[in-house]
């Protein structure tokens, strides 16, 4: 099947190597990271984690939100969604790479990446994390590859999948859950010691990622003879919206705890954030932006008129997308950090390097989607004619 | 053969050529390993400060300068990726969650020592990995920095702000090295670690023995009738965030 | 055979590569490397050492590190303290003439000496600035103050 990401468009061909440029920018700043150390980035004492492993949360949740269309069809029988399943699981592979990806840039001690293997720890949240995305990266890679492979022959998918299929259900939960456990035990970092931390990033994931699929549906379709059923994109649309709702939902919650309990340490992240704390301000306009982004989608989705548009579905698609992305890659790293243990601000900025590293690593996730996305799309196009 | 049997044949070899000549190397002489003779040992490690001493003498870094000095901790211009193992902060930096405004006049603005404290639920411990960090049965949070992948983990869990990342090579911000101490690399966390290496040489802690006006006191807080125990019990003293549960063993002698 | 014509040069290509190696170091000898000795006697026999110093260097890192198992007890009794630098390179004076003449022959670089430091070190170098580093514009020097909150003696 893989011969069918060979043959392509000028324009295919012209994405594929802007990637690869990308990828090999990246890559440089890479090779200099690992000369120079992470003092490349503008991680400091005080905010220890940046832009890298905000990146890997948000893309946990990318990942995770392919079950949004696997679950409806396969345990609901949502017939509609079922030659949509796979590109949910191509989605999920690209997004899991990422992650782990971002993992590594983000390592001090990039080689000894596999002691967390020589030296398991069961009562470290990170070592159920390796094995969750691992596992979940196996799965889709099964799943989806088996499913296609079946539709290319022609036959339905083999029996043995089946198992996985189910299994990689509950999976997707549990990987973004156990990236939630990552923040949400830690004692003295009151932004993320909230027990509704893992609901939080599911809602946000399930809005943010079934929003990306039906983005990069819509382009497929575009750009080739597929075609999705309207149904589909209904549906689709449809998750994203209580998705959506309940991100927003669950963000009130927080503000309520924080502000009604008068708890500084509760509150002063949340003021940081927002409002800008001893005179630093430096994220108060991405987030206020992200969360009118978010508000605006919300509206676009709630209005069943707006929501059918295939072109104000897009907008608040795209406006949610980038909110989400602000709120979770970047917001919630700052805000555990912010204030320090110390009460005082320390301001985080991302470097140039760190940025060229981090688009590296989309371009790669983007390149690795482009062509599982391609060869789906040529399978379906072939059974078509 | 067919093309599977052949790549099966292959990656069985694969698996043999790699796996068992390391299998084979793992043969290793020795008797027998002891712990080092005439090593200071306790059930639990604690140090009290008795800051009061510290506020007499504004100026005194003593402490500091031997602990960095002889554990080759650099000295990194850039605040924001400095390293430090023991080091000086204001009280309502040092306890943020404890401000009584009546007792401005008594506190405000007055130095703590900081340093890590080696807490009896250290969260560093339990969210490390691949357990580079750990908990010593004498209490001390132990670092081995041969197997700390730098992922920074310790870093968010510490309440206290205690532990500090390589961000850069280390060695070029180090004026003076103490040859019998390594110094670190870039990529790892480093810490205090309670001088175990001058416990074990049945020496006090670096910072304890270079304190003239013995404003630190060092020793087993499970042995009633070591000093500290007895200082604790006679003398009133407070923990930073006690509350979080960590169980700090740094206690500050402020009555 | 499909494609003789493309298999056989792939096949003699590869060959060629694989034996790299071989046919670049032809005529020429290396001498054996003579890494110099110490007198007296090491912690265990020469050939012992020869072949199993690193997984001896790894358990003791490990007994001493972990479990506070400082002292060493060797196949004939006699006791060492067990370290690197206050270990081994109290006898090894040069890590130059010893360690390295091997490794070097060898082509193995251990990392021992990021952290460790060897017995003829005089000074730590200053960072150099690569090109790599230059095409980022990555200063070489970590320097200057922020705004970050900082203890001020009164």
């Amino acid at each position: 099947m893989f011969e069918k990401a060979l043959v392509g468009s000028r324009k295919y061909w012209l994405w594929v190597f802007f990637l690869l440029v990308l990828i090999g920018i990246g890559f440089l700043a890479f090779l200099a990271q690992l000369e120079y150390g992470l003092g490349i980035t503008g991680m400091s004492r005080d905010v220890s984690w940046g832009f890298y492993v905000a990146q890997f949360t948000f893309l946990v949740g990318v990942a995770a939100s392919g079950v949004m269309v696997v679950l409806p069809y396969y345990l609901h029988n949502h017939k509609v969604f079922g030659p949509v399943t796979v590109f949910g699981e191509f989605l999920a592979i690209a997004a899991v790479i990422m992650c782990l990806l971002f993992i590594i840039v983000d390592i001090g001690q990039t080689h000894r990446l596999f002691n967390v293997l020589l030296h398991p720890t069961p009562h470290s949240m990170l070592f159920y994390d390796m094995i969750v995305l691992n596992g979940y990266l196996a799965l889709n890679l099964i799943c989806g590859w088996a499913a296609l492979h079946g539709e290319y022959k022609g036959t339905k998918y083999p029996k043995w999948v089946v198992p996985f299929i189910y299994i990689s259900i509950p999976w997707a939960f549990s990987i973004h859950t156990v990236t939630a456990f990552l923040y949400a035990g830690l004692p003295g970092r009151h932004f993320w010691l909230t027990a509704i931390m893992a609901p939080r990033f599911l809602a946000s994931a399930f809005c943010s990622g079934p929003a990306f699929l039906l983005i990069a549906l819509l382009i497929a379709q575009k750009v080739s003879r597929l075609r999705i059923e309207p149904k589909a994109i209904d549906t689709l649309s449809k998750i994203i919206t209580y998705a959506l709702l309940a991100n927003i939902f669950f963000f009130g919650c927080e503000l309520f705890t924080a502000f009604y309990s008068q708890i500084p340490g509760h509150m002063y992240p949340v003021m940081y954030l927002f409002k800008g704390l001893h005179g630093h301000t430096e994220w108060v306009i991405f987030m206020w932006t992200a969360w009118i982004f978010m508000a605006l989608a919300a509206l676009l989705l709630v209005i069943p008129h707006t929501r059918r548009n295939l072109n104000t579905l897009v907008l608040a698609c795209v406006l949610l997308f980038i909110g989400a992305w602000i709120d979770k890659g970047i917001g919630l790293l700052t805000g555990g950090f912010t204030p320090t243990p110390f009460e005082t601000i320390t301001p985080y900025r991302p470097t140039v390097p760190e940025l060229l590293i981090s688009l590296g690593i989309w371009a790669t996730g983007f390149l690795i989607m482009t062509v599982l996305f391609k060869i789906a799309v040529a399978v379906k196009e072939a059974r078509a004619a | 053969m067919k093309r599977r049997d052949l790549l099966k044949l292959a990656g069985l070899s694969a698996v043999v050529a790699g796996g068992v000549p390391g299998f084979l190397n793992k043969e290793v002489k020795a008797r027998e390993y002891t712990p080092p003779p005439g090593a200071l040992t306790a059930k639990r490690w604690g140090m009290a400060i008795d800051i009061r001493k510290c506020w007499e003498h504004p100026e005194c870094r003593d402490c500091i300068k031997a602990c960095h000095h002889i554990h080759n901790v650099p000295e990194i211009p850039e605040k924001k990726k400095e390293i430090k193992w023991i080091w000086k902060d204001e009280f309502e930096h040092a306890f943020p969650d404890q401000p009584n405004e009546f007792n401005d006049v008594l506190l405000q603005g007055k130095p703590f020592l900081l340093l890590c404290n080696h807490c009896e639920h250290p969260p560093c411990v339990r969210v490390c990995p691949t357990e580079a960090t750990f908990k010593r049965e004498d209490g001390i949070v132990m670092m081995d920095y041969h197997r700390c992948i730098g992922c920074r983990f310790c870093m968010a869990a510490c309440p206290f702000g205690a532990r500090s990342f390589n961000w850069v090579d280390p060695r070029p911000y180090i004026r003076e090295f103490n040859p019998e101490f390594p110094t670190r690399m870039k990529g790892v966390v480093e810490k205090c670690l309670f001088c175990y290496e001058r416990l074990e040489k049945g020496q006090i802690p670096a910072c304890v023995e270079a304190c003239k006006h013995k404003a630190l006191i060092f020793g087993d807080l499970e042995d009633e009738n070591s000093e500290i125990s007895r200082v604790l019990r006679s003398r009133f003293s407070i923990r930073r965030k006690a509350e979080l549960g960590t169980g700090p063993s740094v206690f500050y002698l402020i009555g | 055979m499909y494609n003789r014509d493309k298999v056989i040069p792939g096949i003699i290509i590869f060959v060629l590569f694989a034996a790299f190696p071989i046919w670049w170091g032809h005529g020429k000898s290396v001498p054996p490397p003579k890494p110099e000795l110490p007198k007296g006697k090491c912690v265990e026999s020469k050939e012992y050492m020869r072949a199993h110093h690193m997984q001896l260097l790894n358990i003791w890192r490990n007994k001493a590190i972990r479990e506070g198992m400082r002292v060493y007890v060797s196949s004939d009794g006699s006791r060492y303290w067990i370290g690197l630098q206050n270990g081994c390179m109290k006898c090894h004076h040069d890590k130059s003439k010893f360690c390295d003449r091997c490794h070097t022959y060898a082509a193995v670089k251990p990392y021992c000496w990021n952290c460790h430091i060897p017995p003829e070190t005089k000074e730590f170098k200053p960072p150099k600035r690569s090109a790599l580093l230059k095409l980022f514009g990555i200063p070489e020097r970590l320097t200057g103050n922020s705004s970050h909150h900082e203890y001020e003696e009164h």
